[in-house]
């Protein structure tokens, strides 16, 4: 038994006050949950905390919730890990251990309802109905089920894996910014159907969700999403199979997002490391694609990159003003763009997807205990004398 | 930790040689200091920042493969100064390392190079300097060659997403502390750890492109909230989230719509005024957000 300090932010709306910190001391196992201590405060000390919860075995996806910040499940996480990490957290700002309290918040990007349970309709199963979260076959229903190969399955058994906690949406940078963006969950869920052999609305589905500005191309890369899932569901992965499929539709989105990346990968191929001013003017009006043919929203953006670039030449950030926007840049030595081509020519012809969660790492036999290089030698030849001495 | 000398194979990046190049150069200033040798792999390629591997993840995985091998063919581990190289480099190195069969596929198209990225027995080590300064060089090691310390000046980290995110990918297993190494360099340096809301969220870079305005204000926001919490400035290991965070800055204030104006270092250039470079050298005057306050504050301590 161990002795742990909890503070949650409390909230109860017919108060008429605002959200407020209460703490709370608890004595449980450090392997037990965060959860528990929450039911034991509710048992003991004040019954009417408010938290949701149901399977207590990371199952039912019931308690979401911010953990020191990080959001999870509040019954997968343990508290001594959880005070650990307040611990250290404090220490490297300089306050001491003793101070460390483990804290509590509702998830975020959500309304609170009260205490930790937060409203998820709005931004959690709003977006996710948006998505379309049922198989579209096409033709008459066969007599019994669909037969698909098991193998084909695969593909979508990360994404399958969801059980709608919300802790994604919760940890989503990106939806900090705008609450619009149709967000982790729903956007794994998203290619859950766009990756099942059975839909016959693949090409419609990515076409909406590449067309919404809301959609794929607002997804930051900020991967707070795939360490907030407790499910190993990596969202963001999912985001970014669904880009590379949209990308093979060749779809074309009002956030440029698909020019970007053709933009990104052609200089790479031509130039071998990134000429950013290039990059922002091939994002916009693309013309190592051989069109140019800015859109409308294009050409507002080139606009308001320019204030940027000029300040940049100003303060000698940049030295020119080719084309739109200038740079310098770093070229690679003889033959080195070649080599780079030849691997261009190789990905194209293949390209594979090594996906690790369904491979997983492989089994690598153990070589035979022997010192490979000088450093080893001398330092079992040091372990040996000293064990002579 | 070890006393000796250090020798690594260097990736600077492209953005370092481009609209950041004080961050190239303040590196070299200060690896001259602290005796690091630096063996730059100028033949290397771009990482694909993520977005290479969003359209052909092969394709970025043989890229990153090509650089791995360069470094091996100098013998030495690899270092990068870029938290998006450091992202997007460990997600390569995961799958090159998880399956040999793919490692050999991917090893054909470099054998015409005559190149090839062996996992070896030990792993093939690529570590961000922020990371080899805390665990090669060692803390103390850098607190005895401190000859201006950054005393009261009010340093608010800013790690990047793809070096604190995945965990699990980035050895935070072994390395546990990486999350808080920004803050244990400010205090080795004698500066004080400014404690805000953005030190481990998105700058908004990757969508600047996109969907400016959400990414404009990221970078507003984060700036804004360490104005309040009372920093001098901003200290980031990644040069993209410092195009974000000071060249954008301006513009992110209007999509915040609050005055900013708050001066974003990059690492080596904190740690090169501690080891006593001057701010004119470190290419600070090469900022968007003057530098100006930081080197006032500075002015008192003499190099
Ligand atoms: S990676 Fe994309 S979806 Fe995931 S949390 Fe970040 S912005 Fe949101
Ligand atoms: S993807 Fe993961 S974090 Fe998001 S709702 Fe599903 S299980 Fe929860
Ligand atoms: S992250 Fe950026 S700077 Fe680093 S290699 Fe990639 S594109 Fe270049
Ligand atoms: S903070 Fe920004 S540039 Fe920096 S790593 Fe995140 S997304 Fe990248
Ligand atoms: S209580 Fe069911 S997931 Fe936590």
């Amino acid at each position: 038994m161990a002795d742990y300090t909890i503070k949650v932010r409390r909230f109860q709306p017919e108060s008429g006050e605002g959200p407020y910190w209460e703490q709370f001391k608890v004595e449980l196992e450090p392997s037990l949950s965060v959860l528990d201590a929450l039911l034991q405060t509710k048992d003991r000390e004040d019954g009417s905390l408010a938290v949701r919860c149901s399977c207590r075995a990371a199952i039912c996806g019931s308690c979401g919730m911010k953990i020191n910040g990080q959001s999870g499940l509040g019954c997968k996480t343990q508290i001594g890990e959880a005070q650990e990490l307040a611990e250290k957290k404090m220490g490297a700002v300089g306050g001491s251990a003793e101070r460390a309290v483990v804290v509590i918040e509702p998830m975020g990007n959500m309304p609170v309802i009260k205490d930790l349970v937060t409203d998820m309709e709005s931004t959690h199963w709003a977006k996710i109905r948006r998505v379309t979260p049922w198989l579209l076959p096409h033709g008459a229903p066969p007599e019994r089920e669909y037969i698909v190969e098991p193998e084909s399955m695969l593909d979508i058994t990360q994404p399958m894996a969801c059980i709608q906690c919300g802790a994604c949406v919760s940890s989503c940078l990106s939806m900090e910014a705008d609450p619009g963006f149709i967000g982790p969950a729903a956007l794994a869920k998203a290619y859950r159907f766009v990756g099942d052999p059975r839909d016959a609305e693949t090409k419609e589905r990515l076409h909406d969700l590449a067309e919404d500005p809301h959609g794929i191309y607002d997804c930051t890369h900020c991967f707070a999403c795939v360490d907030a899932c407790p499910k190993d569901v990596a969202p963001m992965d999912q985001i970014m199979r669904l880009r590379r499929r949209a990308g093979e539709e060749g779809i074309e989105d009002p956030n440029s997002g698909h020019d970007h990346e053709i933009a990104f990968v052609k200089i790479i191929e031509k130039k071998g490391t990134l000429d950013e001013s290039l990059l922002l003017q091939e994002s916009f009006a693309p013309g190592i694609k051989g069109k140019l043919k800015p859109s409308k929203r294009a050409i507002k953006e080139m606009l308001g990159s320019i204030p940027t670039a000029i300040r940049g030449i100003k303060t000698g950030k940049m030295r020119s003003l080719p084309k739109l926007i200038p740079g310098i840049h770093h070229k690679l030595p003889d033959g080195a763009q070649d080599d780079v081509k030849a691997i261009y020519k190789h990905a194209e012809e293949h390209n594979e997807e090594f996906n690790l969660y369904i491979k997983g790492e492989e089994d690598v036999e153990p070589e035979p205990d022997e010192p490979t290089d000088a450093i080893l030698g001398d330092e079992a030849a040091a372990a040996a004398e000293s064990e002579s001495a | 930790m070890s006393d000796g000398q250090i020798k690594v194979a260097y990736w600077p990046g492209c953005v370092s040689r481009g609209f950041t190049p004080e961050l190239h150069g303040s590196m070299a200033i200060v690896a001259d200091k602290l005796g690091i040798e630096l063996v730059t792999l100028d033949r290397a390629n771009c990482c694909g920042a993520g977005v290479i591997a969003e359209h052909n993840q092969e394709l970025a995985d043989t890229l990153n493969a090509r650089t791995f091998a360069l470094a091996q063919q100098t013998g030495l581990s690899m270092m990068n100064i870029c938290s998006t190289c450091q992202g997007a480099q460990s997600e390569c190195q995961q799958r090159l390392d998880a399956d040999s069969a793919y490692r050999a596929h991917v090893n054909e198209a470099l054998s015409g190079q005559g190149l090839s990225y062996e996992k070896g027995k030990d792993g093939f080590t690529n570590k961000n300097f922020l990371w080899l300064l805390v665990e090669d060089y060692g803390l103390d090691r850098l607190k005895a060659q401190v000859v201006r310390p950054l005393t009261g000046l009010k340093v608010g980290p800013f790690y990047g997403c793809y070096i604190v995110r995945p965990k699990e990918r980035l050895g935070y297993g072994e390395h546990p502390d990486r999350d808080i190494y920004l803050e244990q360099v400010i205090t080795a340096l004698g500066g004080e750890v400014v404690e805000y809301d953005g030190a481990r969220k998105c700058c908004g870079f990757p969508v600047i492109t996109m969907n400016r305005e959400t990414s404009l204000k990221q970078a507003g926001t984060h700036v804004g909230d360490a104005i309040d919490a009372g920093a001098d400035c901003l200290v980031t290991p990644c040069p993209l989230c410092h195009l974000n965070l000071d060249m954008q800055q301006p513009e992110a204030a209007k999509v915040v719509n609050r005055d900013l104006g708050l001066a974003v270092l990059h690492l080596p250039q904190l740690v090169g005024l501690a080891l006593g470079a001057e701010p004119k050298e470190l290419g600070m005057s090469k900022h968007i957000a003057s530098t100006g306050w930081v080197e006032e504050r500075l002015a008192g301590v003499p190099a």
